[in-house]
């Protein structure tokens, strides 16, 4: 693909980073190496705190007041970066290095239009005249596939969607022709199909630009989507670097194996594999193990592993590992260590006298929005949930998925009252639930319990852990008084927490911890029915597989019944026994969760499956994108909700006609699972897989 | 910092309610601005607790040989108008400002956390209706205010309270009330709902310990403000009825006298700055210190 002479764009050695702090400084980074070539996408991936955007601060120097670069090199087109002045450093990053960031309305200023502050780019760096800039401008957001440059261009930032968002920052990045961009996580705040298509458009700008780019996320699937080679960051030091076929094929330090294993794919349940999370947590960064970084928690350390720090070596010509037993991984990818527990789910638990637990009718959850007149004026609402019918079966797992905005969590809360249903009926084990929580009896509050999806605001962090816990027990009266401490240890036990963790305060937890604790407290009166509204989603992988298997052990135990809102698909499918997927306040199909995943699709369940990231490159994937974005719940399109964006219309018909005009009619596949569309089953029936995966990853054992 | 670090290590035992509270308060050393604070406060505090030991005479006794006569070595900073010592004067002083600036700083801490949670909390027309009624005592200017409400119920130390207390509940109202507002959204809130708990419950336990810290610091700001308004009070003759030792009215008494005795009114200038600044450092280091923590 490239000369073996060419001198790489970017050529990082041994950096390392610290940070100054009241304790000495704090190395955050340690020993990372690696180098990006001209068109090539060098991922970076690795969980919260291991130093993968400080390496790409460090680049640019934007380290912060305590923070500076105490080793290594960090040759920019030949030229090193390190221990030059300010001012040098300025002129020789120029405008050769852009950043793309997380959040884009961080990077937008709220009060310029789009097109000017694009402009002030060209302006600034190349003092280009204004109509000129604006032109080459319209000609950059093109590029970037953004429709209707023209308009967009006279908009504010809050006037256009989050994926347009990103999309300007993109194109404001590229602006000045850099040689090198840094992109660090730009899709984790948008939702699957709108990040599919930046992906795809980061994809296609590698190749036209002749970029380097420098690609930071936690999400394996989207480094493997966008990456041509990956390093693998854990605790400050990058621990394997490879070509991303082989990284994959091949995984030979214990931590990208233990990361493989610990994510679900879209082809497996909890009735195939189990998940296995890495035992124990990341290190402090004032606190290393002597040796490999990773010996603590390592299924395959051996004594040598403590002794000293263990370099990077290389393995196979461009295959590098920091582990002294790289080669035998592979062979030892079954052992498992001793403390794991099998939890795969055999054959579903046979329920009894068969009706559903819980029973959505036709539910409607409006709010009332101030008109903009004083006097008269319409009333408004936005239908956040509108119409919708489900059902949960006892002893099962109800997933609910959808993009942000779809009323999946306004569904929950008004299943649990916290919001005031507005037409329909919510039925619960034979008992009408229609009511607000404050209008419940005990005994119906006691069996409908929920967990919460942020684990820093989850717990009240004026109390410890044992209050917190204890505080259901003494309320619902669920063991006598003097038990009270004994049956949260139990509790604490169970979530494999301990004792100790009794008197600790929440700030004192990780976030996977705490999640725990948030488990512990809402099955502690022993509800029917937990609501978990994304409780593994603001997780890292490693710490979601341990939450998941523990919610999956409750359920096996206790029998509990589960409604399980995601977005990620990957997760439900390992997770649930039903899926009900939603768009616009509305359900699509709904059906059990290995039907949803083969067709016939509804044509937004398609696409949304097509859109998912997976983490195996060898995987096979339908190309389907979705235009436009989500319309506004405010003022829903007429007849099928999905119709502006629907790439199936046009298989009916007239180009759909009907889909503006009619509610679609549900159409039954089998008795369970249901279709809401126009188009004919036959024709959803002739639709194929989406998704086609090797059954040979090396985590499928 | 040692006490801390350890203190977070060795979590497995939850340290003795003591140890927690040193804790705490050790947190305060960090800062040098915070420090420097808290030793002015425990200077005057102990003014206050030693006074008759410490005053070299009586705070009431005249000397009609000695009137508005500056520093001697009989009387160290000199007498008033009326003779006494103002040394004396100034150390009694200490005692009833003490007194009286924080119980009516509690008092409208109390009022206020009250009204604010439960406009918070409830919002709608509960908010609607206490809010604007709040705005409306904060519409007046404080000085009238002040004027009126002593004007209607007589001067003495209860009224003193009480005026103070009237003033400034308002706007602990409001901090209290944003901050509920902010944690009303928490999932912890909300599990406590699903729970099925009262709203009482809801308030005074799980959202009154999560505003205690920037109500803490606002509090101990506005010990500072109304010691300003005693003394305001004292000036305008308003505060405590003669012949009780009060900075305020120190200085009022002392003001006409400024052309034969202009350090008389020095002394408890200094004596009220001091102190008000000493607090507001003290704030500003707990305020800097604890948002680090978090």
């Amino acid at each position: 693909m490239r000369g073996p002479r060419e001198v790489p764009i970017l050529q990082i050695e041994q950096l390392a980073v610290a940070y100054a702090t009241r304790h000495g400084d704090v190395a955050a980074v340690r020993d990372v190496s690696f180098e990006i070539h001209r068109a090539q996408t060098f991922g970076i991936v690795g969980e919260s705190g291991c130093g993968k955007s400080t390496v790409a601060f460090g680049m640019v120097n934007f380290l912060g007041r305590n923070g500076r670069i105490t080793g290594g090199r960090i040759l920019f087109q030949g030229q090193d970066l390190v221990k030059r002045s300010e001012l040098e450093l300025r002129k020789l990053r120029g405008d050769r290095i852009a950043m793309v960031y997380q959040d884009p309305m961080q990077a937008l200023n709220p009060a310029m239009t789009l097109g000017d502050q694009m402009a002030e780019v060209l302006i600034v760096h190349r003092s280009m005249k204004r109509s000129a800039a604006m032109e080459r401008c319209k000609q950059m957001l093109e590029r970037v596939y953004m429709p209707d440059p023209a308009s967009v261009m006279r908009r504010y930032p809050h006037q256009i969607s989050g994926g347009q968002q990103q999309r300007i920052v993109i194109a404001m990045a590229l602006l000045n022709d850099p040689a090198l961009l840094i992109m660090d996580e730009p899709t984790t705040a948008l939702d699957v199909t709108v990040e599919a298509a930046v992906l795809d458009l980061i994809n296609d700008l590698q190749n036209e630009f002749d970029t380097a780019i420098m690609y930071i996320s936690h999400n394996l699937g989207v480094i493997a989507r966008v990456s041509d080679e990956i390093g693998v960051m854990y605790a400050g030091e990058m621990v394997e670097r490879a070509d991303v076929k082989d990284i994959f094929a091949r995984p030979s330090h214990p931590y990208t194996l233990g990361l493989l294993r610990c994510i679900p794919r879209l082809d497996t349940t909890k009735r195939s594999t189990t998940l296995q999370p890495i035992r124990g947590r990341v290190p402090s960064p004032t606190a290393l193990p002597p040796g490999c970084i990773f010996e603590p928690r390592c299924p395959f350390a051996r004594p040598a592993c403590s002794h000293q720090p263990i370099p990077m070596r290389e393995i196979q010509p461009g295959h590098w590992a920091r582990c002294l037993y790289a080669e035998e991984i592979l062979e030892h990818k079954d052992d498992l260590s001793d403390d794991m527990v099998n939890i795969i789910i055999g054959v579903a638990p046979k329920t009894d006298n068969g009706g559903p637990i819980l029973r959505v009718k036709e539910a409607k959850t409006y709010y009332p929005v101030a008109s903009k007149q004083i006097i008269g004026g319409q009333k408004q609402y936005v239908k956040a949930v509108d119409n919708v019918s489900m059902e949960a079966m006892p002893g099962r797992t109800l997933g609910i998925v959808g993009e942000s905005g779809c009323g999946k969590s306004t569904l929950v809360k008004t299943i649990i009252g916290l919001e005031k249903l507005s037409g329909g009926e919510i039925e619960f084990m034979g008992m009408d639930i229609s009511t607000p929580v404050s209008k419940r009896s005990e005994a119906l509050i006691k069996d409908l319990q929920m967990v919460f999806q942020n684990p820093d605001s989850t717990l009240n962090p004026s109390f410890s852990v044992g209050y917190q816990i204890a505080r259901p027990l003494r309320r619902f009266k669920t063991v006598p008084r003097n038990q009270v401490r004994d049956e949260v240890i139990r509790l604490l036990n169970m979530m494999r927490l301990g004792e100790n963790y009794y008197g600790r305060l929440p700030r004192q937890l990780s976030g996977g911890e705490k999640q725990r604790v948030a488990i512990a407290r809402a099955i502690a009166a022993q509800p029917k029915l937990v609501l978990c509204d994304e409780p593994v989603s603001a997780l890292d992988v490693s710490v979601q597989a341990a939450v998941l298997n523990l919610l999956l052990e409750i359920q096996q135990q206790l029998g509990t019944t589960m409604v399980f809102i995601a977005h990620d698909l990957s997760v439900v499918r390992f997770f649930c026994d039903h899926l009900a997927v939603m768009y616009l306040g509305q359900i699509a199909e709904i059906g059990p969760a290995e039907a949803i995943y083969l067709p016939p699709y509804h044509p937004y369940t398609e696409a949304l499956l097509s859109a998912v990231p997976i983490p195996d490159p060898s995987a096979e994937q339908k190309h389907i994108r979705l235009g436009g974005s989500v319309p506004s719940a405010l003022n829903p399109p007429t007849g099928c909700r999905f119709h502006t964006r629907c790439p199936r219309r046009a298989m009916l018909p007239d180009g759909g006609a009907i889909c503006e005009r009619e509610d679609p009619p549900a159409q039954f596949d089998t008795d369970q699972h249901r279709i809401y569309c126009h188009i004919p089953l036959e024709e959803l029936r002739k639709m194929e897989a989406v998704v086609t995966i090797e059954k040979e990853g090396p985590h499928v054992g | 910092m040692s006490a801390l670090s350890g203190g977070t290590k060795t979590a497995e035992k939850r340290p003795s309610r003591l140890r927690r509270l040193w804790g705490g308060f050790s947190i305060i050393l960090e800062s040098r601005v915070g420090t420097i604070g808290l030793c002015i406060i425990v200077f005057w505090v102990l003014v206050a607790i030693f006074a008759p030991l410490l005053a070299p005479r009586d705070p009431l006794s005249q000397d009609s040989d000695a009137i508005n006569k500056g520093s001697s070595e009989q009387y160290l900073l000199g007498t008033d108008q009326l003779g006494r010592d103002i040394l004396s004067r100034l150390i009694f002083g200490t005692r009833t400002i003490l007194v009286l600036a924080p119980l009516s700083v509690l008092a409208s801490v109390t009022v206020g956390t009250i009204l604010g949670l439960t406009a918070g909390y409830f919002g709608g027309l509960v908010d609607e209706v206490v809010m604007r009624l709040l705005d409306a005592i904060m519409a007046f200017p404080t000085i009238l205010l002040y004027l009126i409400i002593i004007a209607a119920i007589g001067p003495s130390a209860v009224n003193v309270v009480i005026a103070i207390t009237f003033v400034g509940t308002p706007g602990i109202a409001r901090l209290v009330r944003s901050l509920t507002l902010d944690i009303r959204t928490r999932d912890y809130i909300r599990a406590a709902q699903t729970r099925g708990e009262h709203p009482l419950y809801i308030m005074f336990v799980e959202i009154l310990p999560n505003v205690r810290g920037p109500l803490i610091i606002d509090a101990l700001l506005r010990v500072g403000y109304a010691i300003f308004a005693i003394g305001t009070l004292g000036f305008l003759g308003l505060g405590l009825p003669p012949p009780t030792p009060d900075w305020g009215g120190m200085v009022a008494e002392a003001r006409k006298f400024i052309w034969t005795a202009p350090l008389n009114v020095l002394w408890p200038i200094l004596a009220i700055t001091s102190l008000v600044v000493g607090l507001n450092l003290f704030a500003d280091g707990l305020r800097e210190e604890t948002t680090r923590y978090q």
